[in-house]
């Protein structure tokens, strides 16, 4: 392989085509730090805590690491165990140090050390106090996904055991993980927060996790701005004086809700086409507690034997999935038959009234869409019998 | 109409920011620098694709677009490279803003075209978006997209294929880029038209046939000019790019079951909230396919 080639896939396998660059000067940084050692004014566990890379983890208090107890297990995985210990806890090595073939080792050792400790010292009170404190200044960042409005999430492992996982970030509000934003993390194992820690944390602190129910806010916002509807979002995300979740073990934060619907020229892409929604299951909250309780443990619904009403349901989806523009999101409200109506038309509308632009659309919009089209010739038939199969022989006429 | 002879060449490639990017001007803008080339070149535009002079020159393409840019005029004739050189300096640069929200609102509508589809694909089969930030969509590359059409109202954010949700870039250089420059349609018309990209819902990310042509061969950087050469060759023949599509016989109804996702627990048990929201939402995807399928087979028969 040459050299150009290796550039291009290790790029692609970094998967940091972008946003890494006002990070490199911190990495430069990165590479010499394996070597240096701390200064005496600071302990080992401060100098780790404050190294590029680092951030995520919390310092743990020596006498937690002096007690034999919280430390069961984890000599077997760490070599030079003793050498270790001395260096995290800044503890004089003995005289006989000098067999110690090389400081690296140690110090490899160290962190590992530290980073076992780490994973069990953050599922205490004290741990998870310290946790908190990081989460609310935002020391971890927020959530990418544009629908969970930057809510903060934590760090967590897909591993308890060391050498498998990078660390990876959880959310509450989606309860989905995400890789960290920047490359400097990718050199930190999961282990080091373990796969509990999250959990508990929002288990702990339920005030900062949000319930698994959201309503849309009151249709007086429809009305609004779209500027002043930003406003309206953050505030329901951000009262927690006027939420109330019945399940007193549940979240009790107002959750960020808005699930993003995909539209062609304003149309909502119908299910019906090939490349309609599939998973907006995976974010979608009931209105309510008790409707999680209409599906069983084995994750069927209850009462559902003759199928259910599915117009009914289709609604019921669509005032979830209201979108983040108020403006847009008026064409929801339309009874069922014209919800049919509607995706029947949409993608002919994309053709036949993107001229009219009927849906919440101003007439800044696009008014070169049936030239812009054209170049499609053939796909336009293929892309219409796509749709709704059955009833589109009107629309082509 | 300019005097200029159109003929692309490859020049090569050359090292971006890591990435190797392939560069090819025709002779007028290599002496001149065009004002397109330089606005594709400039840091933060990563995103935007070329539009091409033939669109921009239909005045029909621009319909409307003398109401929202001020300086319309000449702000179209900068982009074109057709501003006199005699403009004053400090106008130049107030025009400059004009041009560029021109060029956005040219290229939101350039993009919905099969030659501006064609051309972000090439950009998306290489992740020029980048990719999507959730551990399960592996990598998976993300498109464009804006919330609303309307410019100055909302930046751009990223749409991943497989989970079918928004990010946010994570720079903050493409997150203040303007989202009506891409508009609410662009990634879900590319799959309308694309059925065959439409991502798998589990496995690694498919990089599509540019990418494979590109790793078979081991001279990385030239086979993907290569094929950038051929895809230009494709589209002045004005060959039909949706050949690439032909997606008759795919079926999406039951995808979602093969959706991988995130099972919160604590020391190995399930947290009971979470839990059951999944199996709320895992109840809505079964109900959600049952229907699909049902519609597949009265379709069918
Ligand atoms: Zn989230
Ligand atoms: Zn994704």
């Amino acid at each position: 392989m040459d050299p150009s080639q290796a550039e291009f896939e290790e790029e692609a396998i970094s998967g940091t085509g972008e946003g890494d660059e006002n990070m490199e000067g911190v990495e430069e940084q990165d590479d010499g730090y394996t070597s240096s050692t701390p200064t005496s004014t600071l302990t080992w566990i401060s100098w780790f805590c404050s190294l590029p890379g680092h951030e995520y983890f919390c310092e743990v208090t020596e006498d937690f690491i002096e007690d034999d107890f919280n430390l069961t297990g984890l000599n077997t995985m760490v070599p030079f165990w003793k050498e270790a210990m001395e260096m995290v806890l800044d503890v004089e090595p003995d005289e006989d140090a000098s067999k110690i073939p090389d400081v690296s080792i140690v110090e490899s050792s160290a962190e590992m050390l530290y980073g076992l400790v780490h994973q069990r010292y953050i599922l205490t009170r004290p741990g998870l106090q310290s946790m908190v404190e990081k989460y609310e200044a935002g020391i971890f960042g927020s959530c990418p996904r544009v629908y969970c409005a930057g809510c903060n999430v934590v760090p967590c492992g897909r591993s308890d055991l060391p050498g498998l996982d990078t660390v990876k970030l959880f959310c509450p509000n989606c309860n989905d993980i995400y890789v960290p934003p920047s490359s400097r993390f990718q050199g930190v194992d999961g282990a080091f927060f373990g796969t509990t820690f999250a959990h508990l944390f929002f288990q702990t602190y339920r005030e900062l996790s949000p319930a698994p129910f959201w309503r849309a806010s009151t249709p007086s916002g429809a009305s609004l701005s779209p500027r002043s509807s930003t406003g309206s979002m953050s505030r329901s995300s951000t009262s927690p004086g006027t939420f109330f979740n019945p399940n007193p073990h549940g979240g009790q934060k107002r959750a960020a809700g808005y699930v993003y619907v995909p539209r062609i020229y304003g149309f909502k892409v119908s299910e019906r086409a090939k490349s309609g929604p599939r998973m907006q299951w995976l974010r979608l909250r009931p209105e309510n507690a008790d409707e999680l309780d209409m599906v069983d443990w084995r994750g069927r619904w209850i009462d559902d034997d003759d199928g259910y009403d599915e117009e009914e349901e289709e609604e019921m989806e669509d005032k979830r999935m209201e979108d983040f523009d108020p403006d847009a999101a008026d064409d929801d409200d339309d009874d069922d038959e014209e919800e049919e109506e509607e995706e029947v038309q949409e993608i002919s509308g994309s053709m036949r009234h993107a001229l009219e632009m009927p849906v919440g659309q101003s007439a800044r919009t696009n008014p070169t869409v049936p030239r812009a089209l054209e170049g499609l010739g053939g796909g336009r038939l293929r892309m219409v019998r796509q749709w709704a199969p059955s009833r589109h022989v009107e629309v082509q006429g | 109409m300019s005097p200029r002879v159109r003929t692309p060449i490859i020049l090569g490639s050359s090292l971006q920011g890591g990435n190797w990017v392939c560069v090819s001007i025709d002779f007028w803008s290599f002496f001149f620098s065009s004002w397109i080339s330089w606005f594709l070149s400039s840091k933060g535009n990563e995103y935007f694709c070329e539009v091409e002079e033939d669109f921009i020159l239909d005045r029909f393409n621009l319909t409307g677009l003398n109401n929202e840019v001020a300086n319309y005029p000449q702000a179209l004739d900068l982009i074109t490279d057709q501003l006199d050189d005699d403009i004053q300096d400090e106008f130049r640069g107030s025009l400059d803003v004009q041009a560029r929200l021109l060029y956005g609102l040219i290229h939101a509508r350039w993009i919905v075209t099969a030659r501006g589809l064609a051309k972000m694909l090439e950009k998306y089969k290489r992740a020029e978006f980048g990719r999507c930030p959730r551990v399960l969509c592996q990598q998976q590359p993300l498109l464009p997209v804006g919330l609303t059409d309307i410019p100055y109202e909302k930046s751009v954010k990223l749409y991943c294929g497989r989970c079918e949700d928004l990010y946010s870039p994570k720079s903050s250089r493409h997150g203040s880029i303007d989202g009506a420059y891409f508009g609410t349609t662009f990634p879900h018309l590319l799959f309308l038209v694309y059925p065959t990209l439409i991502p798998p819902k589990s496995g690694p990310a498919d990089l599509g046939p540019l990418s494979t042509a590109a790793g078979a061969s081991s001279s990385g950087a030239g086979a993907i000019a290569g094929e950038l050469a051929r895809s230009r060759r494709r589209q002045k023949e004005e060959a039909p790019m949706i050949a690439e599509g032909g997606g008759e016989d795919i079926n999406t109804a039951n995808v979602a079951l093969k959706a991988e996702r995130y099972r919160p627990k604590i020391y190995g048990f399930q947290v009971n909230e979470i839990a059951k929201l999944q199996r709320w939402q895992e109840a809505m995807r079964d109900r959600q396919v049952k229907r699909l399928e049902e519609m597949e087979t009265q379709g069918a028969t």
